[in-house]
């Protein structure tokens, strides 16, 4: 039953038979799902490596305001200029760092890296086919985003820097601020929202059109099924937001007020506009889009769990079908719940009833596929290894995010928590220990299918546990400081509202509460040197890893492992057909555990399988 | 290395790659114009009253154009169907005929931004306002000279559909202006929304002209090697001018006749 070795011998053979075209037509131009999806990958890690160093001056800036950031502080001066004289991070530099690091995670690291790189990469090997269904798009898709993060880059050199606004660029903020960079920001957001509608067409299109013979659509892996739901989001929720960007960008550079009040006053003098624009206009069009977009941070981070617990429980997902059923009334929902960030814009209590409402049914699918996976455990006989660790740390990180989230879906409670560090540690429950995490576990599990080799257990083990624990110790106190009040975006770590400067007066915040600004720091910086042992692991392993000795080495059901190590170009041998679903594992007659999907039925000596 | 059902379609799902494609695209082209439609919704209704103008654009360019581009979706699909009977002559005239179309139409909506780009509106020190096109030839460092009409009170430029008083020639010195500001995006909201559309909706009809045009051109070698191919590539390329048609079928009520 085992497929004869193809590891690693093979691997001179594929360069060989590579496209003739030499390194630029193989690794730089490339058409193939593969290279296009490690050139994502390697692209969104550097980003999330470059969004994690800017929170990271930040939070020095917020624990110890006004003091210059050690280490770094001399070379922000260098190559920022004013805004970081001395090495001490000015409020406008706090905000640029602020807005980029939000725009660098969620739109040019996260997604990136979980739709362009495990999406590119894993999609077509899955479902059995030979490539995407427009390979030049997809390269296409790529170069547009590599384009949007260079002029996202290229705004901090500008003078006045890079945009202030926030991620969420509220206007009128975002228009008035008389510098460039937000109109250097929205150009980019505009080429990266076009690189991901290409980027979703192609998915969807390959996803529906090339599955091998008797992939049925019941079939498919769960992961898959992630992945199509999130480019779906992608391909509807962006547009709106595109629209807002070109509407925005007018309103920047040709005068226009469509989200500018009648009568907006600036720096005390009447602003020379038109008027009769609206600021909630913006806000509507922004989370429109903002909301669908959290999923598709988490729907990709989902699929990877599924498929790494499943393999590693070695028995069926618990409730495939539910989980099916559950992620696309998750996929539609998310277009009905966008307001609930908009609760205290005046919109009306009518409208918040609506979204309160819708807010409060889609949790349901999200608790449902989360349960799904937590009973999959149950009666499991477990493998822990380093990406089932990371997959199994994801299940209760998540449902920290997720339940922390239920009291901001009530206006009455989010009126309390709005703009303030709860939120902050909510949303990062579900996106830093959630969504990374499942990352990580999808890069420890896939990395031996890319390379022929192992990342190492051990330092594996020791990122995984450290991550762990930082992980929790910058967010966790974030909640205590968001009840106490402590407001979000504040250069100096809300000292201003200290009890110290107000004695006695109700709602400032305690030294306590303050005081964990610092611990946050140490906490963060922890977590950045947790990470080395995994960048460490992440290089050396690619020559220096062990040498995996099959082309299934987690012993999986799915398509991708049926294919030589690394898959060359082309992906299979021989046209895979499929003729069972993805989660045929348990016990079985002749000693294994699992039953691939590829294997035909009349391979087997009459044994009862499910299909 | 092959793509399956790059040309024929596949049979469960009945469409070939490029027409799913296509299809995908415009359901987000659809969000795309639905968001700035929700936009001028939207701003519409919160516009506070005695400020939304009516009747500012020319509803006979209007009715042309929508009767171009209808006429273009004729064409279109003519040129279409014609690939399918393998009539590559009548092919390359319809096309060719949309093409002319298209441009017409473009040609059009360009003198009618200009005719707003000319379109001056004149605080003056004295309260009154003078409103019409500027005549370029007679504007000197010293006046400027507008062929137009005076009137009192901004709300009375708001309606476009009543005919109002005979446009004279208006020699303004400069040194009586408060503020001139011509028909551009930033005059107001609804120039704003209309250029915004428009211009979004030109930019389409542009690409599908450049597409068209290489399909007439230099990518109609494909017909002498893959007749189907090229068939279904006219196809694609088809619905997306549908869409672009479409929209401006919610465009022009929208815009002209309200
Ligand atoms: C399933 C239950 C969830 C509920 C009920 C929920 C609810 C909310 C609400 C009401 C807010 C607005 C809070 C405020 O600004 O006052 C919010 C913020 C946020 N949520 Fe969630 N959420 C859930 C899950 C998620 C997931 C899965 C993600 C992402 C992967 C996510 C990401 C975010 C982000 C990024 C923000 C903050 C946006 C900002 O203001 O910058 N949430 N959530
Ligand atoms: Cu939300």
């Amino acid at each position: 039953m085992q497929a004869t070795s193809t590891v690693l011998p093979h691997l001179k053979h594929a360069e060989h038979s590579e496209a003739p075209g030499g390194f630029w037509r193989t690794y730089v131009f490339s058409t193939d799902h593969k290279v296009i999806g490690i050139q994502y990958g390697l692209t969104a890690l550097c980003f999330l490596l470059l969004g994690f160093f800017l929170i990271l001056t930040m939070r020095w800036q917020i624990a110890h305001p006004g003091e210059p950031v050690p280490v770094v502080g001399w070379f922000l001066e260098k190559v920022l200029g004013s805004p970081a004289s001395k090495g001490v991070m000015s409020p406008d530099l706090y905000n640029m760092f602020g807005a980029m690091h939000g725009t660098i995670m969620v739109f040019l690291a996260i997604v990136p890296l979980a739709v362009g790189a495990f999406g590119n990469y894993l999609i077509p090997l899955m479902i059995g086919a030979n490539d995407m269904a427009f390979p030049r798009l997809n390269m296409m898709s790529y170069q547009l985003y590599f384009l949007g993060g260079v002029v996202m880059l290229a705004s901090f050199l500008i003078p006045g820097g890079a945009a202030q606004a926030g991620w969420t660029s509220y206007s009128p903020l975002a228009t008035v601020i008389p510098t460039d960079g937000q109109t250097f920001w929205l150009i980019g957001m505009i080429l990266l929202i076009t690189s991901s509608l290409l980027g979703s067409v192609n998915i969807i299109t390959t996803i529906v059109q090339l599955r091998a013979p008797g992939m049925t659509w019941m079939r498919l892996p769960f992961f898959v099924w992630a992945q199509l739901v999130a480019s779906f989001l992608l391909l509807l929720a962006f547009p709106p937001l595109e629209a807002a960007g070109i509407l925005q960008l007018m309103d920047k550079v040709a005068g226009t007020s469509f989200f500018l009040p009648t009568g907006l006053a600036v720096g005390g003098a009447t602003a020379n506009i038109s008027g009769g624009g609206s600021p909630l206009l913006w806000q509507h069009l922004f989370w429109f889009l903002a909301h669908p977009e959290v999923y598709v941070l988490i729907l990709p981070a989902l699929g990877i769990v599924a498929e790494i617990l499943s393999n590693n429980i070695r028995k069926p997902l618990w409730g495939y079908r539910t989980m099916v059923y559950a992620v696309l009334t998750l996929g539609f929902l998310s277009f009905l719940v966008w307001a609930h960030h908009m609760y205290l814009t005046g919109m009306g209590t009518r409208i918040s009833t609506f979204f309160q409402t819708t807010t409060i049914i889609i949790s349901i699918p999200s608790v449902i596929l989360l349960t799904c996976l937590l009973i999959s455990l149950w009666g499991g006989s477990i493998r822990i290894n380093t990406p089932m660790l990371f997959a199994l740390a994801f299940l209760p990180m998540f449902g920290i995010g997720g339940l922390t989230g239920l009291p901001l879906g009530f206006a009455a409670s989010d009126i309390q928590l709005h703009d303030t560090y709860y939120v902050i540690g909510h949303f990062h429950y579900v996106v830093a220990p959630g969504t990374i995490f499942a990352l990580f576990a999808g890069i420890y599990y896939w990395f031996p299918k890319l390379t022929g080799r192992r990342m190492n257990e051990f330092w594996g083990r020791v990122h995984f546990w450290c991550s762990l624990l930082f992980m929790n110790a910058v967010f966790m106190p974030m909640f205590a400081q968001g009840f106490a009040g402590m407001l979000r975006r504040m250069s100096d770590g809300g000292l201003s509202y200290s009890t110290r400067v107000a004695p006695g007066v109700e709602g400032t915040l305690s030294d306590f509460i303050l005081g964990l600004n610092n611990y946050i720091l140490w906490a963060a910086v922890g977590l950045g040197l947790a990470q080395i042992p995994f960048i460490v692991n992440l290089f050396r392993s690619i020559w220096r890893g062990e040498p995996v000795r099959d082309d299934n080495p987690w012993q999986s059901t799915t398509l991708e492992w049926q294919t030589p190590t690394p898959p060359p170009h082309g992906n299979f041998l021989r046209p895979p057909s499929v003729h069972r679903w993805a989660y045929a594992y348990g016990p079985r007659a002749d000693g294994t555990d699992y039953l691939p999907q590829s294997v035909p039925e009349s391979a087997l000596s009459g044994q009862a399988t499910r299909s | 290395m092959e793509i399956a059902y790059t040309v024929q379609p596949r049979p469960d799902t009945g469409v070939y790659n490029a027409k799913l494609g296509m299809w995908l695209f415009l359901a987000s082209e659809v969000m795309l114009f639905g968001g700035l439609f929700s936009a001028y919704v939207f701003l519409r209704m919160g516009a506070p009253p005695d400020t939304w103008p009516h009747g500012w654009l020319s509803v006979p360019l209007g009715t042309l154009n929508t009767l171009l581009l209808a006429a273009s979706a004729v064409t279109t699909l003519l040129a279409w169907a014609a690939c399918k009977a393998r009539r590559f002559d009548r092919f390359k005239l319809h096309l060719g005929l949309t093409l002319i179309l298209g441009t017409i139409f473009l040609g059009i909506k360009g003198y009618e931004y200009r005719d707003k780009w000319l379109h001056y509106e004149v605080q003056l020190k004295d309260g009154r306002i003078a409103d019409g096109h500027l005549v370029r030839a007679r504007t000197t460092a010293e006046t400027v000279v507008l062929h137009g009409r005076y009137v009192a009170d901004r709300r009375e430029l708001l309606d476009g559909r009543r005919k109002h008083g005979p446009h004279e020639e208006l020699v303004i010195p400069r040194d009586q202006i408060v503020r001139m500001q011509n028909y551009a995006p930033r005059h107001n909201t609804f120039m704003a929304i209309y250029f915004a559309l428009t211009g979004l909706h030109g930019l389409h009809v542009l690409g599908g002209l450049v597409v068209f045009a290489y399909l007439w051109g230099p990518g109609s070698r494909l017909w002498h090697v893959d007749p189907e191919h090229f068939t279904n590539r006219v196809e694609v390329a088809g619905l997306f001018w549908h869409f672009v048609d479409l929209v401006w079928i919610f465009l022009f009520p929208v815009l002209y006749l309200t």
